[in-house]
């Protein structure tokens, strides 16, 4: 085993220590054990937009749409069909997935910044709907009542409702789940082209790769990942208002994927947690803290680019 | 029916010219910077609330002829301060840079005007319906419609026979060889976004004259401009001033026999335009796209 590999597994070995010890440590740290769900649920969110962003180099600026269609999916599964936390996150998989496979199909033949713009006003389609349609989904005031259900496994049943803590290494195993089904397509044949298509698109299409195809792919792949996203994010909030699904929340994503770093696997959950923490911490100061936000945006853009860990990186290297 | 479809249609039209000068401002920015400017919608909210504070000093005309111009040189100054710093760079950067000054806008409007709507005042003479059967067509609804009209004429104008129109739709083309011709191209995209942001804040003092100020109501005008734009075709001005008064009429009519679906029926337009006709209605094939 090279040195580079073995680092590498260090760092992995020792980001899943971190995440398992989280209601350990973050009391210690004055934050909360929910806090922490949040962050697993917005980074896995931003991860599925860095798929595309970091990997596939394809920005798309709309999915909120797909993470807000996860969202409701499952909080109408657990108040209108059955009493079931499994089923539930299926219901928003399937519904936002589907959509934004759908919808994908419009969206890939476009580029740059005709693409962005493109997902950006789709995804406001489903905001309006979610904001008009009030007698299925309460409208403005948000989708409720409905709470996630206990686990049951046949002998015994776990509590995931008033355990915060049980309900944490619950998110964390939905997450190591597409964390590994994330990971295992990137190094897969499928995940190479996508890389090749970011790194020069026309090389790729003169190889015979059929380009609009495997943007699509991994389009609906990233729309389902957001979706699961969005409909963890219902069961940690028991709740889905029409914000989840406007193109803030996108932006939100993006800078998330951005700030933690682009070009790194990991650097998007980096970039939600200090997202998480800093909007957390402002809101409890200030109630004008989007302009603070607003400020985060600009300082990312013009002075950390690259992301947190792609200034390390450069260090590094 | 007649009437109401026609009260509808009317509404449609006005909006639509709302959602014009908002698109023509994006779409001039888009095709010479490559920048979407995600805050166009916060300068409208600006030139609005200029307005509102300039009023009792100047009364409306004032405010209609001072406050976009305001507008248009906080344009010029965040363009020279931060915007022309990613010129060039991935879109990926300007669309998260002029995000994060939507947020600021959003914010310290919110801060400076208070949270509460605020009217703009319109002169007497206007506000009077003009006849009894049409009620709906006012005297205000009448002048912004002109307005809007004589500033896209003049625009439009302006793009076509002026020296430094001419520049402008040939750095749309290929800003390198204009660049390479002599013209001072810094300068000319610097203009360029001035001119887009007046254009945004008139917008704002008109909407507020019709509708009243709200420190969100940026956001609201900015996605169907993004639509108009996208349907009329990205790179073609005459495309974005027929697909937002499309989108207006659009929405208007739908209003008539749908009113839940008036907001939606605008993306169901674009889908069908990008399934049809991906270049948008008057689009070139290849313009950044």
């Amino acid at each position: 085993m090279s040195g580079e590999s073995a680092r590498k597994l260090g760092v992995i070995a020792a980001i899943w220590v971190l995440l398992l010890l989280v209601p350990v440590w973050m009391p210690l740290l004055g934050g909360y054990t929910a806090l922490a769900t949040r962050v697993l649920v917005l980074g896995l969110a931003a991860m599925s937009v860095n798929f595309l962003l970091g990997f596939t180099g394809v920005l798309s600026f709309g999915h909120a749409a797909w993470f807000g269609l996860g969202a409701y999916g499952c909080g109408l599964m657990l108040k209108f069909v059955a009493l079931s936390t499994p089923l539930a996150i299926v219901g928003g998989v399937l519904l936002g997935g589907i959509m934004g496979a759908l919808l994908g199909a419009f969206i890939v033949r476009r580029r740059g910044v005709y693409f962005a713009m493109v997902t950006i006003a789709f995804g406001q389609v489903f905001y309006y709907i979610a904001f008009q349609w009030s007698s299925l989904t309460g409208g403005d005031d948000g989708l409720r009542p409905f709470y996630r259900q206990p686990l049951h496994f046949g002998l015994f049943q776990i509590d995931i409702l008033s355990d915060d803590r049980a309900f944490y290494y619950f998110v964390l195993f939905c997450f190591a789940i597409a964390v590994a089904v994330m990971g295992f397509i990137l190094r897969s044949p499928f995940g190479r082209t996508m890389l090749a298509i970011r790194e020069n698109e026309r090389r790729a299409r003169f190889l015979g790769l059929p380009v609009e195809l495997h943007i699509w792919i991994a389009f609906t792949l990233s729309c389902f990942f957001a979706a699961y996203a969005g409909a963890l994010y219902a069961l940690v909030n028991n709740f889905a208002d029409p914000l989840v699904l406007h193109y803030s929340q996108s932006g939100a994503f993006v800078v998330m994927a951005v700030m933690g770093g682009m070009r790194s696997f990991w650097g998007p959950l980096l970039g939600a947690a200090l997202f998480v923490v800093l909007q957390d911490y402002l809101s409890s100061i200030t109630v004008n803290w989007q302009i603070y936000i607003g400020v985060l945006f600009v300082v990312v853009v013009l002075f950390f680019p690259r992301g947190l860990l792609g200034v390390i990186g450069r260090k590094v290297s | 029916m007649t009437q109401l479809l026609l009260f509808n249609v009317t509404n449609g039209l006005i909006i639509g010219a709302f959602y014009v000068l908002m698109a023509l401002g994006l779409s001039l920015i888009l095709n010479l910077s490559g920048v979407i400017n995600f805050a166009h919608g916060g300068f409208l909210v600006v030139g609005g609330y200029l307005a509102y504070t300039l009023e009792p000093y100047v009364g409306f005309w004032g405010a209609l002829a001072i406050s976009p111009f305001l507008t248009a040189i906080l344009g010029v100054v965040l363009e020279r301060l931060l915007i022309r710093r990613i010129y060039g760079r991935d879109p990926l950067y300007s669309l998260l840079l002029t995000f994060g000054l939507a947020f600021i806008f959003e914010g310290a409007t919110r801060a400076i005007w208070g949270a509460q709507g605020k009217p703009v005042t319109i002169p007497a003479f206007l506000s009077q319906p003009l006849s009894n059967e049409f009620f709906f067509i006012t005297g205000y609804r009448l002048f912004m419609v002109a307005t809007v009209a004589v500033m896209v004429t003049l625009l439009f104008a302006l793009l076509r026979y002026s020296r430094i129109g001419i520049r402008i739709r040939a750095g749309t083309l290929d800003l390198e060889t204009v660049s390479a011709l002599g013209v001072n191209v810094r300068a000319l995209r610097t203009l360029n976004f001035g001119v887009g942001i007046y254009l945004a804040g008139l917008a704002g003092v008109l909407a507020g004259g019709q509708l009243g100020l709200e420190p969100t109501m940026g956001a609201g005008v900015l996605m169907p401009s993004f639509v108009a734009i996208i349907v009329g075709g990205v790179g073609s001005l005459p495309g974005t001033l027929f697909g937002g008064l499309l989108i207006g009429v659009a929405s208007g009519v739908t209003a008539v026999f749908l009113p839940a679906a008036s907001e939606a029926v605008i993306y169901v337009l674009m889908a069908v335009v990008l399934l049809l006709r991906p270049r948008g209605l008057m689009g070139e094939e290849g313009m950044l796209g």
